[in-house]
């Protein structure tokens, strides 16, 4: 590297100070609004804060872990709330995932070799604002919107989108007559774990909740699809063209040959999105605020309502502690896979 | 003749996702010219009857649309200019000169890269709230004005670019700070420019951290603003001819931008996922 300095003492004590002056800016932000935020949320997150003055003031009531606590095993709505939040990004996640990567890995194959229009038309959703896309699809979602429209032309009738607050996979149990969901069986409903019902644990994500999760499917298939595309433009076309001579199908060189190949960037992809999905935060935010019977709300945006409606800092800082460290261990596992790679 | 029927199963598949993709962003235009009975009736239907600019009046005059928008291009611009400066200083800081606690440093960028923005909400409040900077403009900008992903990008770039240059300009004289502002920048513009992007981007369509920023209306930028128009600030009625046509005139600028440096958007995106 910069041997530049290397002859001359007094240049290299001017690049010292130098360096210093060049990251003053970047060190001062980050470390102002990113490192000590959290320290000083983590100290909040063993108080009763409630907001007024200084956190650090000697009035303020300590908590020790009684925010934790009152999370998972203490019975109460702080619990109840927290485990819903759980099981509705949980669902979330369980959605998301898997239908961006397939999508995204799909549509990176088609417009592999074509013209860059539709590479352009995919991505597009991804850069716009998260906020602004969520009112357009709050509107087709309506109950009179676009996606009701269209079920009624194929003579289904839509459901009122966004306060329909039954489980899909209830729904579906329903459908098939596997059992009635206006009617729970009550070894579901009278016994449960870690303050919810069995029978509310395997609800699957409420009608709402696969509204924004359409959305959020379309704002970020295109994202990913670019970074399956940059590793499919980096593959040796060696390996497929000998695979052709050898008389493989299109079909037996993608399954044999190509994905193969991709398989570093698959597990980047779901691992960046198992990473985001745990975020969401902006759709809750604008579309449903948790609603309709909190079957949209995410630890993201119940640790905001905690501390900022409800004004219990303690316990929103310490949801947003937990929710941190489910992030933490998929951000370690993305990590260990990108060093082998 | 099979090769023509799997070309047009092709783009079949290509056309009916390019509609899947666009189609909304058709929706969006077309209702919001619509009135808000037609918008309400033929949801589908990209052509206003009757045609009417009503809504785009009511922008401007009903909500505080020109107060959000002034807010924006303010938040923006200083976001923009300060993200390509500092992130730039700091990233050829980490690259080429040498001082002590260089190597922490950039550990220490990585990790914070790591901090999932949304668990910093609380966090930056009480910050804020404890530098009293709370509902101001400083508190809106400030926080967001270095990101540690751009300096990252820039870092990585200067990695990759031979030192003659700047060798040069050092023999002929030139002090560090010289060196960096006439020589080093200059010759960063690819990097320069995609730094730009994703700073103008992300700054324009900047949300949660507006929420826990600012409260008052007048601070509002147009995410925030929007999101505070649809919850509700409207009382009564859907409105959604003008809610989406406010959500279409913030879109506008970003559509603009990514159209016309494409390429540069392509680039931000795959460059944090390839090394982050």
């Amino acid at each position: 590297m910069s041997s530049v300095a290397g002859k001359r003492g007094g240049i290299r004590g001017n690049e010292r100070v130098a360096g210093w002056l060049f990251v003053a800016p970047v060190v001062l932000v980050l470390g102002v609004f990113m490192l000590v935020p959290i320290l000083m949320a983590l100290w909040v997150s063993f108080t009763d804060w409630n907001g007024q003055g200084s956190p650090f003031r000697s009035g303020v009531p300590l908590a020790g872990l009684d925010n934790y606590t009152g999370l998972f095993s203490e019975d109460g709505l702080a619990r109840q709330n927290f485990m819903t939040s759980l099981r509705n990004n949980a669902y979330y996640v369980l959605a998301v995932v898997p239908l961006q990567t397939v999508l995204a890995l799909g549509l990176a194959l088609v417009v592999n070799k074509r013209k860059a229009f539709f590479r352009t038309a995919f991505y597009f959703p991804s850069v716009t604002s998260s906020v602004a896309v969520s009112v357009v699809f709050l509107f087709m979602f309506a109950n009179t919107g676009a996606v009701n429209q269209i079920l009624s032309f194929l003579g289904i009738n839509g459901p009122q989108w966004f306060s329909d607050p039954r489980g899909v996979l209830h729904l579906a149990l329903d459908g098939v007559g596997l059992l009635d969901s206006t009617a729970p069986p009550a070894a579901l409903t009278g016994h449960g774990v870690l303050g919810l019902t069995w029978w509310d644990w395997t609800s699957g994500p409420s009608v709402a909740m696969c509204a924004i999760i359409a959305l959020v499917v379309w704002t970020t298939s295109g994202t990913f699809m670019l970074m399956f595309l940059a590793a499919l433009q980096n593959l040796p076309v060696q390996l497929d063209e000998a695979g052709l001579i050898d008389g493989a199908s299109r079909w037996q060189r993608l399954r044999h040959i190509t994905l193969p190949q991709l398989r570093p960037t698959l597990f980047l992809v779901l691992t960046l999105g198992l990473i985001g999905t745990w975020q969401v935060f902006d759709q809750i935010y604008v579309m449903s605020q948790g609603d309709p019977a909190k079957t949209t709300l995410t630890p993201a945006y119940l640790s905001y309502r905690t501390a900022f409606r409800d004004f219990d800092y303690g316990s929103g800082a310490a949801i947003s502690f937990v929710l941190f460290l489910i992030i933490v261990v998929f951000t370690l596992l993305q990590r260990r896979a990108l060093r082998e790679k | 003749m099979r090769t023509l029927t799997t070309r047009f199963a092709g783009y079949t598949i290509l056309v009916f996702f390019s509609l899947l993709f666009l189609y909304p962003f058709v929706i969006q235009i077309g209702n919001s010219f619509k009135t808000e009975a037609d918008a309400a009736a033929n949801p589908l239907s990209p052509l206003a009857h009757p045609f009417t600019t009503d809504s785009v009046a009511r922008i401007f005059d009903g909500t505080g649309f020109p107060t959000w928008l002034g807010n924006s291009v303010l938040v923006t611009v200083v976001v923009t200019l300060t993200r390509v400066l500092f992130n730039s200083m700091a990233g050829y800081a980490l690259s080429r000169l040498q001082f002590r606690g260089r190597k922490v440093l950039f550990a220490g960028v990585i990790a914070l890269m790591a901090v999932p923005p949304v668990v910093l909400l609380i966090p930056k409040f009480l910050v804020l709230n404890q530098l009293g900077m709370y509902n101001s403009y400083a508190g809106l900008i400030v926080p967001i004005m270095v990101d540690a992903a751009g300096v990252f990008i820039m870092k990585q770039f200067f990695d990759s670019v031979p030192v003659s240059i700047e060798e040069a300009a050092r023999i002929d004289g030139a002090g560090v700070f010289r060196t960096f502002w006439s020589v080093v920048l200059p010759s960063a513009r690819p990097a320069l420019i995609t730094l730009t992007i994703l700073a103008f981007q992300g700054s324009w369509n900047e949300f949660p951290h507006t929420v826990v920023a600012v409260q008052d209306p007048s601070l509002f930028t147009l995410p925030r603003g929007l999101a505070d128009l649809v919850s509700g600030s409207l009382g009564a009625g859907n409105q959604y001819p003008l809610k989406l046509g406010a959500a279409l005139l913030a879109t506008i600028p970003v559509a603009i931008i990514f159209v016309v440096f494409q390429r540069y958007f392509v680039r931000g995106a795959t460059e944090g996922a390839d090394k982050g």
